[in-house]
């Protein structure tokens, strides 16, 4: 050990990980009146799957990805100032999936409201917006850190899958308001520093690579 | 065979050892695939891969293969295109003979399984013998347009499963039971798609007299009107007008496939005067395919439908650029402008193929992200996954599991 005293942590971060399977809801929507009805009633998995699947499928692609319905709304329908607004729902700001889903709800009703013209576009039949859910499986990858160097020995070796458990998943699905990794490290390191700086990235607008990267490099500062 | 160690300096140490943990939890269920061929077909092959690589995942994977005769799997070819939307003349005897096939087979086939997976209609009325163990129905056609009486048939048998899996959203259903979305998947290690020494690539293009003094395009498919390769000729010629180049057709399985033999004598007439159109008629030869493709500046898959259209994972995989109708699974596998360009006519195919041939940086990134988006989705490693949580899935209810 050096001079500089790595800190142990009051209790371990226990790595885990999650994979998700996707579920259709059988349930599809061929205009904006429908879109809307629909976002009202599906579980919250489904919207969630809609906010994230493109960050998880294209995680190699940077800047901030589109979710599927702006994608639709545009590519579809040709709303594109509603795509513009809809893909500029700012889904870090949201701690909750049902707050983002008032959020979209609000920009289509806004929408239609203002341009009532817009319920006639219909989507070709095979263009139709498909409702797919997210199943969620969480299980422990048997990875513990003890304090700082180990947390970035191990987070540099993790999936992505481990990395967007605890960033995105914890955070808003899981409903803790924080991610994992800023809650051990303001707890059981007591380093609220390093704990606000990684809060404060907006990991929508990273790949989960630079992610990774990311971390680790506020992280060895402090070890 | 080859083994799941292999895998990992593809997909990384993390990802098989995940593909471990979540085997093990199904340590004492017996999973039971049943189809109607142990050889030959799609689902013959998905299965001779993915079987091996479950049981040294530790999943207690079976395959047993239904009986049937002739007359039962003409009966079936024909309910196999009616389902993707084709006029058959289907009459009352057809069901009567799949009905007795299945009659027979019910009697005879132990469903041992605690999970009994039930690929395609053939074996589908299987579900008969249902007890309390979990069936699931995977459909690997495109449904999306079926003839509905066949359609209707099928379906009485279909919703009585505890689930059924299929490739696209397009293809389900509204159905009282689960459903879920599984993509196929290509093999990295397979002769198809491993990496080959240019000397491979360099003796079978000149096996087939292709000189490499031009860019090459190419599309591999069999010849099929569905595959448009016609359209193909006529989008390379539009291309030829601004860029020398040359076109490569590639597909083999025409021998017994009248309407085959007659689509290809169409390209060969249209191709006639043209030395740099290539039409290859290929035995099953993979490493042949794998080496054009590798050759090849730009990948086109004009397909006018496609089940799920794996030529293109294929190619992506190969970091090579690729042109596509944005048909079938295709759209899932190419998001347009950042990892291929998807098409929807000749004009659009000639117009993304130039662009692609006169801008080698674009073509290099979109080749690139091809590549990591079929490695992040579409490998054989995703697939055993899906499967493993698709079996795991029926033991709970919730949206999130804790494992």
């Amino acid at each position: 050990m050096t001079e500089k005293e790595i800190k142990k942590a009051n209790g371990p971060f226990r790595f885990y990980t999650r994979l998700n399977l996707s579920e259709l809801t059988g349930l599809k929507a061929f205009n904006l009146d429908e879109l809307l009805e629909r976002i009202k009633e599906v579980p919250e998995s489904s919207i969630y799957h809609h906010t994230h699947k493109f960050l998880q499928q294209h995680q190699y692609l940077s800047p901030e990805p589109p979710n599927d319905f702006a994608y639709w709304v545009t590519s579809v329908l040709g709303e594109k100032e509603l795509g513009e607004d809809l893909a500029s729902i700012d889904t870090v700001q949201f701690d909750t999936i049902d707050g983002l889903r008032q959020a979209f709800i609000m920009a289509i009703e806004g929408y239609l409201k203002a341009h009532p013209e817009a319920k006639a576009r219909t989507s070709h039949r095979s263009s139709a917006f498909y409702f797919i859910k997210s199943l969620s499986f969480i299980l422990p990858t048997g990875y513990e850190a003890n304090d700082l160097a180990e947390f970035c020995r191990i987070l540099e070796n993790i999936s992505i899958d481990a990395i967007y458990f605890h960033i995105f998943e914890a955070r808003l699905r899981i409903g803790k308001k924080i991610n994992d990794f800023s809650y051990w490290i303001e707890t059981s390191l007591d380093n609220k520093r390093l704990a606000d700086s990684i809060a404060r990235l907006d990991p929508y607008t990273y790949t989960l690579e630079g992610l990774r990267k990311a971390i680790i490099q506020k992280a060895l500062k402090y070890t | 065979m080859t083994k799941i160690e292999e895998y990992i300096p593809i997909v990384g140490q993390a990802t098989i050892d995940d593909l471990r943990r979540i085997g093990a939890k199904l340590k004492g269920k017996v999973v039971q695939n049943i189809n109607s061929t142990s050889v030959g077909g799609g689902v013959a092959e998905i299965l001779n891969r993915l079987v091996p690589l479950l049981k040294e995942l530790e999943v207690d994977a079976r395959w047993d293969v239904i009986k049937g005769g002739t007359q039962f799997f003409e009966v079936t070819k024909k309910f196999h295109n009616a389902l993707h939307g084709k006029e058959q003349g289907i009459v009352q005897q057809d069901f009567d003979v799949f009905m007795e096939t299945s009659q027979k087979n019910i009697e005879e086939m132990d469903t041992y399984g605690d999970i009994v997976y039930v690929h395609d209609p053939q074996p589908i009325a299987l579900i008969d013998k249902k007890k309390d163990n979990k069936w699931i129905w995977r459909c690997h056609i495109d449904i999306s347009n079926p003839d509905s009486e066949v359609w209707g048939f099928l379906r009485n048998f279909m919703i009585r499963y505890d689930a059924a899996v299929f490739s696209s959203p397009s293809f389900s259903r509204e159905m009282p039971n689960r459903q879920f979305l599984i993509s196929p998947s290509i093999d990295p290690l397979s002769d198809k798609n491993k990496d080959l020494p240019q000397d491979v690539i360099d003796a079978v293009l000149a096996k087939y007299g292709i000189i490499t003094d031009k860019p090459i395009i190419t599309q591999i498919s069999r010849f099929d009107r569905l595959k448009d390769p016609l359209g193909v000729i006529s989008a390379y010629k539009k291309v030829k007008q601004y860029v020398d180049c040359q076109l490569i057709l590639a597909g083999g399985g025409a021998h017994d496939d009248p309407e085959g033999l007659e689509v290809l004598e169409e390209v060969r007439e249209k191709a006639k005067n043209d030395a740099d159109i290539h039409v290859l008629l290929l035995p099953q030869d993979d490493i042949a395919v794998n080496a054009l493709q590798r050759a090849s500046a730009v990948i086109v898959q004009k397909s006018l439908k496609e089940g799920f259209g794996l030529t293109v994972a294929e190619a992506l995989w190969k970091a090579k650029p690729v042109v596509a109708s944005s048909v079938g699974g295709i759209p899932l596998q190419i998001a347009h402008k950042y990892s291929g360009l998807l098409c929807h006519s000749v004009e659009g195919a000639a117009f993304f193929i130039k662009q692609v041939l006169n801008s080698p940086g674009y073509a290099k990134k979109l080749g690139e992200n091809g590549r990591e988006h079929i490695m992040n989705n579409f490998l054989i490693t995703r697939h055993l996954r899906d499967y493993i949580l698709l079996f795991l899935s029926l033991y709970y209810q919730d949206d999130t599991i804790y494992l």
